[in-house]
């Protein structure tokens, strides 16, 4: 067979090829511009009654030293609750902060709602206008970033986390950080 | 034909209401609250939104997005704008926090050379495959017929004529 007449079937390949990995994308992810960056300048307010570290908030200097995750999440948010039991169970795992930034959410709303299904924060700080999410890139609620001991942003989850994600995303990234 | 009528008269009707009512009519996005007093920078604001990508809907600009994001991030445009940023910076600004992916028009830059230049690579190829092809079969053309010899044309001769020559026979 002449080779010419391979050609339309090697292209064909090509683009089937392309299109097939294409499919396996997500359209609605976006990824991160601040991977491997520090963290941006911000400091937010605590959210008063929240029980943790007499409601303190935090700031990006709180973000360095370990290895910490900060979730945006709100009370309204319903993947967020979806979430919910698995920072629980990832705030058990002793090498890692979690921070809580909670997007534009009523402060008593918030409280509500930890009250309801535990608090599995170590700080939270409140956002009520969104601004400094902003600055982190935060497209929509909930989204989850593993922050290094240097403060630098290493890995961005968008939407809720999945058992799967934990287990074989998420922690293992905390364990190879903290090594 | 009756039937007909009526539909071309019901398609010129719709076709002037969509005509008449087309964007001015229109709800905006933008609220006259996020407005800023100063038409040229109200203006140069509209234009750097129709560029940024509400990433809440994706394929609409924050300019014609009704997404929570999309107004924070118009009103962080007519901030910057009224700190004094110009527009490069605005959008600098923007693509800092979001990436190029924001921006409804891609960049211009190493990565992104296979997206404006691709399709004119494909078109280029076809071309040359055309001409390759169509050269090609022109070249066995002239090939196939030279001038003949004076051999040649009595060799030729000789067969026409044998071929008449059975004719006759039969």
């Amino acid at each position: 067979m002449r080779l010419v007449y391979v050609i339309p079937l090697v292209v064909f390949a090509t683009v089937a090829a392309a299109f097939g990995v294409g499919l396996t994308l997500k359209p609605n992810v976006v990824p991160s511009a601040l991977i491997d960056k520090p963290v941006p300048e911000f400091t937010l307010a605590g959210l008063p009654g929240d029980g943790v570290e007499s409601g303190k908030g935090f700031s990006s200097a709180d973000l360095t030293g370990r290895v910490s995750i900060v979730n945006v999440f709100a009370s309204w948010c319903f993947p967020c609750r979806v979430e919910h039991p698995l920072l629980m169970r990832l705030a058990r795992n002793p090498k890692v902060r979690i921070f809580g930034l909670n997007y534009k959410d009523r402060p008593e709303d918030a409280r509500a709602w930890l009250k309801e299904l535990g608090n599995p924060y170590d700080r939270i700080g409140v956002d009520r206008d969104g601004r400094i999410a902003i600055d982190w890139g935060v497209y929509g609620v909930p989204e989850t970033f593993i922050i290094d001991a240097e403060g630098r942003i290493r890995y961005k989850h968008v939407g809720p986390i999945t058992p799967s994600d934990l287990d074989e995303i998420i922690v293992p990234i905390i364990e190879r950080l903290s090594e | 034909m009756k039937a007909k009528h009526r539909t071309v008269v019901l398609a010129a009707i719709l076709a002037v209401l969509a005509l008449t009512s087309a964007p001015g009519d229109r709800a905006l996005a933008v609220k006259p609250d996020e407005m800023l007093a100063d038409a040229a920078m109200e203006a140069r604001a509209r234009a750097i939104s129709k560029g940024l990508r509400c990433l809440v809907c994706q394929n609409q600009s924050i300019d014609d997005s009704d997404a929570g994001l999309a107004r924070d991030l118009r009103v962080l445009v007519r901030q910057r704008l009224k700190a004094g940023d110009s527009d490069e910076a605005v959008f600098r600004f923007v693509v800092d926090r979001y990436g190029d992916f924001v921006l409804l028009k891609p960049p211009m830059k190493p990565v992104t050379y296979i997206l404006w230049f691709g399709p004119l690579l494909i078109l280029l190829g076809a071309m040359a495959t055309l001409v390759f092809f169509f050269v090609r079969r022109r070249g066995t053309r002239i090939t196939a017929s030279p001038t003949l010899s004076e051999d040649d044309r009595r060799r030729l001769e000789a067969l026409l004529g044998e071929d008449e020559d059975e004719r006759g026979e039969r």
